[in-house]
């Protein structure tokens, strides 16, 4: 009997459900022969909910991992492996997920490969060098460690079972780093920039004024995201940076606008479904990469397109 | 808190990569990358930095405090130490074996923590963020773990205080304030100031610095823990990936945000 671990932080549960990029993992665990068992970062009153998503178990610690940044969750994670005997572990591509990812490999002498959008039984797939390769790889006989992206897969249909929840000792994490306090940036109301399926992104070209790409990616119900010359020089914040140092995303609709396309930014973005480039710069190189390229003055062309989006979608 | 440590001696990895603004191509039959035109990671230039500002801010080079520069690699990658030199580091290891060859993660992490515990105490390992050629940004972490040292990872601004290092961490849409005892290990992200570019006489004065080599066997390693041997996640296959085709580029005649619906609507997206 084969089992498949899938860590969920526990701050992705909520009353209203789960998370759409940990829906995405359990929808992946759920193809795969055998048991699903969760191993939630934290105690948490819906840990039984998590049976809707097809969690046949889910191992809670004794107390929240999260205090030890990666050195907790990680100690806690290789313990729910050991007693349930997995095959693999999914997390999520989150910067904390991958770290978590990496104490994993060294605890359990597994291989760990990041950056997956398909998982066929023991061969996960990634793209590498910003895209410009697709591999397939695999760990031989030792356990998988799998990051996947958000946006791989369709999330699965949601049911009414419950998991069984059982309690697991938190382990001792080790020498840990200490949280001395956390500011958590304002949410916007918009979807997260790596999981939302649609993006809307604002570079050099607009001058620092972010109001039509706000406008825009509200008419489309989509995350905002920047270059880094636009969070380089204070317009956005940089958790806004998608590229090579930001976040990489694979939504199915990328809209970068004044944007140049530089190789960094390219890296974060060239596995979206459709691309579209708005520059008035005709040798912008993003047009290379854009299904539909605009050469046109951004100020005109983005407030234009998020009335007729509104008049459309009445 | 106890007193901060005489003399701070801090190890920063740098990595030697093939430039991202040219293609790059991966090859053979276990995949791995062509190392051609191959420069300093551009993200391990912010650790550097780091680690000039920390020794700075306590006296310098002048007070005994010393920042240790170390690469694993082929040959060539000596130029990531030699460019390290010339911002200012005080000496240079190079881990340079061809056992190495083919090293994923794991084995990687596991030559460098070989390498770091055969060649001295530090204070504090300073890393980039992410190499710019894996780009798993895994080996911090697993590290950390070898090593059994607190982590503070993707930090944009650090220092340290008594034996206590402190950092600011930016990830996944919070700061955080982190603290941690020394020795500890931090990587730094692009955030942190921008990296200071080697001047005449730091590049004059990096020609007379001491730069060591290192084989596995110096760092207690045989080579089957290592390289292909060693490593435990393995490419099988490797496809270079259609160039994107650039698709219809139209001029604005006044209704471009009117076609963009049009597209939109057509690929089904609104």
């Amino acid at each position: 009997m084969s089992t498949t671990l899938v860590y969920v932080d526990a701050r992705s549960l909520s009353a209203d459900g789960l998370g759409k990029a940990e829906h995405e993992l359990l929808t992946v665990a759920g193809q795969r022969e055998g048991d699903v068992v969760v191993a939630l970062s934290a105690p948490h009153d819906a840990a039984a909910d998590l049976g809707r998503y097809g969690a046949t178990t889910v191992v809670v610690p004794s107390a929240d991992t999260a205090a030890a940044p990666a050195a907790g969750p990680a100690a806690f994670v290789a313990a729910v492996a050991r007693d349930a005997a997995a095959d693999v572990v999914l997390l999520t591509n989150s910067l904390e997920s991958k770290e978590i990812a990496a104490r994993l490999g060294v605890k359990l002498t597994a291989g760990v490969i990041t950056d997956v959008v398909a998982v066929e039984g023991d061969v996960f797939t990634k793209s590498v060098l910003a895209g410009a390769y697709t591999t397939r790889s695999t760990t031989g006989p030792h356990l998988a460690i799998v990051t996947l992206k958000a946006n791989s897969v369709e999330p699965g249909a949601t049911g009414e079972r419950s998991a069984e929840v059982r309690t697991l000792e938190a382990p001792d994490p080790g020498p840990a780093a200490i949280i001395e306090r956390t500011e958590v940036k304002p949410a916007s109301g918009r979807p997260g920039l790596t999981d939302a399926r649609v993006v809307v992104s604002g570079g050099r070209g607009l001058d620092g004024n972010f109001g039509p790409i706000e406008d825009l990616a509200d008419a489309l119900g989509a995350a905002v995201g920047a270059s880094r010359a636009a969070t380089d020089a204070g317009w956005i914040d940089h958790s806004y940076q998608v590229g090579q140092t930001g976040q990489t995303v694979s939504p199915q609709l990328y809209i970068a606008a004044g944007i140049s396309g530089a190789v960094q930014h390219k890296a974060g973005m060239q596995t979206a479904q459709t691309i579209v480039a708005i520059n008035n710069d005709p040798d912008a190189p993003i047009f290379e990469i854009a299904d539909l390229g605009i050469v046109g003055d951004l100020t005109e062309v983005l407030p234009q397109a998020t009335e007729e989006i509104k008049k459309r979608k009445g | 808190m106890s007193d901060a440590p005489a003399q701070l001696k801090v190890l920063v990895l740098v990595k030697h990569v093939p430039d991202a603004q040219f293609d790059r191509h991966l090859a053979g039959e276990s995949p791995r990358l062509d190392r051609q035109e191959s420069i300093l990671s551009e993200l391990d230039e912010y650790a550097v930095e780091a680690a000039l500002q920390l020794i700075e801010a306590h006296g310098g080079a002048k007070a005994g405090h010393e920042v240790t520069v170390l690469t694993m690699g082929p040959d060539a990658a000596s130029n990531a130490v030699k460019k390290s030199l010339q911002m200012g580091a005080t000496q240079g290891l190079h881990l340079n074996d061809a056992a190495l060859a083919g090293s994923d993660a794991a084995a990687t992490s596991l030559a460098l923590a070989a390498a770091i515990r055969a060649t001295g105490d530090y204070h504090l390992i300073l890393t980039g963020m992410s190499s710019t050629d894996g780009e798993t940004s895994l080996v911090p972490s697993q590290l950390a773990e070898r090593l059994g040292l607190p982590q503070l990872t993707l930090v944009s601004s650090l220092e340290v205080d008594g034996a206590e290092v402190r950092a600011q961490r930016d990830a996944d849409g919070q700061t955080q304030h982190l603290r941690a005892s020394l020795p500890a290990l931090v990587s730094v992200t692009d955030q942190f100031d921008e990296p200071r570019y080697p001047n005449f006489k730091g590049i004059m004065g990096a020609k007379k610095k001491k730069t060591t080599a290192l084989t596995v066997a110096d760092i207690g390693l045989t080579p089957d823990q290592v390289g292909t041997a060693g490593s435990l996640a393995v490419a099988v296959s490797a496809e270079e990936r259609p160039a994107r085709q650039g698709g219809t580029v139209i001029t604005d005649q006044g209704d471009a945000g009117v076609k963009l619906a049009d597209f939109l609507a057509d690929q089904k997206l609104l």
